[in-house]
């Protein structure tokens, strides 16, 4: 089977161990992987962990300490949006659960350290969205340039708001409903997923903040890589995955029930990829008994090594050495194939027509 | 160690138009990739003085600029960047690409050199007292600088003061001092002899020429100086050479407006930017006459009268 293995990344990710037979020009090359596929910062995080950071050889180390720079930055900035979010909704009573990146970070999980995000995610029950929408502008944040056909789209189609930007501090956040767009067809109970919703320990520092719980957690990043459109992350998002299975390895009943949850939240499609690809990209040691339940859930027939090739592809570091000429057609059906599982074709149609030849038009025309 | 001008025309572009050409400026190595003549060009006759590293060696940078493709390129040749396959910035038209390779070498260290404060100024050293000249675009920092190498101070660097954050001292990074519009001329009149590139005309920054780094101060990039004066300078036509201290704390609060990556470095930014406006005194500097503003570095440095 085709693997993305066959990059230096992908090793050294799966066994760190690895780099202590790295010469300079290897480190040169892993860096550069690394870089483009936008996990620098979580590299050095990994190499601590596994205490091999001090033999590494001082110029590469210099560079992987000026990603711990940026990621540390990173990090306090999320920290202090995330506390001033919660002080902006907290008149509403309402639980502030975070999601991906953010949630990863503020609950000082292994995949949050290093790991850069754009936005901040959040989780609010759908009849809320207008007080929190409204609080949100109250405190300085505003949609972010949408015309009237984006603002119909995510409103009426979407599973979150149109993003908003804080005025003055330039950070993003995205307010989400549900975890998959009301047009997809299968739609994970958000009630189940906030019924949930674990508080962070007081001991990180972050009272009042709540993540998924960790399957939901683990799922939820499953259905966003396997069914989101995009995959100019997709290593890094797959690596997520391995560092959640790892860690929540010793959570009691993480392993036993997780396909249970999913067939609840009707995630077992995503989960049956998600568990396929983490074990033969990184080793992670998945229970045989999970894999085995989860395995009926997967695509029959050709369409399993077609899947293969495409996400395979796309998974590997977007890095000029990691990429055949392939990968841009595997990136566009993907990218298709996403959006063909958020909407029916005939609104897809529609969706794709207007992006193609309307938006583009009225945004020269602006 | 070899350098640059002992490689030959024809071995720099096979290098530039192959695995790459290690070229060490200060600190850092890039591996310099470029299938366009005028970079090539630039290199042979404003790097001849640095070092290259073996074709295996570890490179801190990618720097990768190359002639666009497609139909346009028949009409309309531009220059583009491409880091590792991201393009950071829009393409330039083809004439452009020797002063593209100039800002996206700085552009590579402000972005990446985290073990440094980095300061958006220049900085000389004479009998081992550096002056950093922190300053925005068009306050004559260039054209001081330049006149000031080209009267025996040793050339740093012109855009991009490298603060080590372990031990506050200035590390060199010398590269050809960009010069703009009227102090192209300026300069020229000033040393007849001193080399400048070609004039590019036409770019954001109206026409450009790069002068050459003095070799001396190229071979002395293993030697950092540390700075003890801060001086921001502004040239103003017909004024007397006057100099007013700055305020420690209003020097602060400048030095750390015209830093690269101050907020990145959050707390130890501080510490660093701290330390090195405790080591130095701050001056505003008018001049209109170089001879008496280089007059007034010397003193500065306990050179001279």
């Amino acid at each position: 089977m085709m693997s993305p293995a066959s990059s230096l990344l992908v090793e050294v990710l799966a066994t760190p161990g690895r780099v202590r037979f790295l010469d300079l020009p290897g480190w040169e090359r892993l860096l550069r992987q690394a870089n483009s596929a936008n996990v620098g910062a979580i590299l050095v995080y990994l190499l601590e962990e596994y205490g091999l950071l001090e033999d590494v050889p001082p110029k590469p180390r210099e560079h992987l300490e000026a990603a711990r720079i940026v990621a540390l930055r990173h990090r306090r900035l999320a920290g202090y949006e995330v506390g001033r979010i919660r002080s902006d909704l907290d008149s509403l009573g309402l639980p502030l659960i975070l999601l991906k990146g953010a949630a990863y970070a503020m609950a000082g999980l292994p995949s949050g350290r290093g790991r850069l995000f754009s936005d901040i995610d959040i989780l609010v029950p759908k009849d809320s969205l207008d007080q929190v929408e409204r609080a949100l502008i109250l405190h300085g944040w505003a949609s972010a340039h949408h015309d009237a056909y984006d603002e119909r789209y995510y409103r009426t189609w979407m599973h979150e708001l149109p993003p908003m930007v804080h005025l003055r501090r330039g950070n993003a956040i995205d307010v989400h409903h549900a975890i998959l767009p009301e047009t997809a067809p299968v739609r994970p109970d958000p009630a189940l997923l906030r019924a949930a919703a674990r508080a962070i320990p007081g001991e990180q520092g972050a009272p009042d903040i709540y993540t998924l719980c960790p399957q939901d957690m683990f799922l939820h990043s499953a259905v966003h890589l396997f069914f989101g459109g995009e995959f100019d992350q997709g290593l890094r998002d797959l690596f997520d995955l391995h560092r959640l299975a790892l860690h929540f390895d010793t959570e009691p009943g993480f392993w036993d029930g997780l396909v249970a949850r999913a067939d609840a939240l009707e995630l077992t499609r995503p989960l049956f990829y998600a568990l396929r690809y983490i074990t033969r990209t990184f080793g992670t040691p998945v229970p045989a008994a999970t894999l085995a339940a989860a395995a009926p859930f997967g695509p029959t027939g050709l369409l399993l090594p077609l899947m293969d090739a495409l996400f395979l592809r796309a998974l590997a570091p977007l890095h000029p050495e990691c990429t055949t000429r392939f990968d841009g057609a595997a990136r566009f059906t993907l990218y298709v194939r996403g959006n063909w599982l958020r909407m029916p074709p005939l609104l897809l149609a529609r969706h794709l027509f207007h992006k193609a030849f309307l938006s583009p038009r009225t945004a020269e025309a602006a | 160690m070899s350098l640059v001008a002992d490689l030959g025309r024809a071995e720099l572009a096979r290098r530039l138009g192959g695995p790459g050409l290690l070229l060490r400026t200060g600190p850092f190595v890039s591996r310099v990739q470029s299938n366009i003549a005028l970079v090539a060009d630039g290199i042979g006759s404003l790097y001849g003085d640095y070092p290259v590293e073996e074709p295996g060696g570890f490179a801190d940078f990618q720097v990768r600029l190359v002639r666009s493709t497609g139909l346009r390129r028949w009409w309309h040749p531009q220059a583009c960047f491409d880091y590792d396959g991201r393009e950071p910035f829009a393409p330039l038209p083809l004439a452009q690409a020797w002063p593209m390779f100039e800002w996206v070498m700085n552009w590579c260290v402000s972005n990446r050199a985290h073990r440094y404060l980095i300061v958006h100024g220049a900085v000389v050293e004479r009998n081992g007292c550096a002056i950093v000249l922190p300053a925005p675009p068009g306050s004559g920092k260039s054209t001081l600088c330049a006149a000031l190498v080209c009267r025996g101070w040793r050339l740093l660097s012109d855009e991009l003061t490298l603060v080590r954050r372990d031990d506050g001292m200035v590390v060199p990074l010398a590269r050809p001092v960009s010069l703009k519009n009227a102090s192209i001329d300026v300069i020229r009149g000033f040393a007849p002899d001193a080399l400048l590139g070609k004039p590019v005309p036409g770019t954001t920054k109206g026409t450009i020429a790069h002068l050459k780094a003095p070799p001396d101060s190229v071979a002395r990039f293993g030697e950092p100086a540390r700075a003890r004066h801060i001086v921001f300078p502004r040239y103003q036509a017909g004024a007397a050479t006057t100099l007013t201290p700055v305020p420690k704390g209003q020097l602060f609060m400048r030095v750390a407006e015209n830093a690269f990556n101050y907020f990145v470095l959050g707390p130890a930014g501080f510490d660093c930017l701290a330390d090195l406006v405790d080591d130095c005194d701050g001056h505003e500097f008018c001049y209109s006459q170089l001879d008496e503003a280089i007059a007034l570095f010397d003193r500065l440095a306990g050179v001279g009268p």
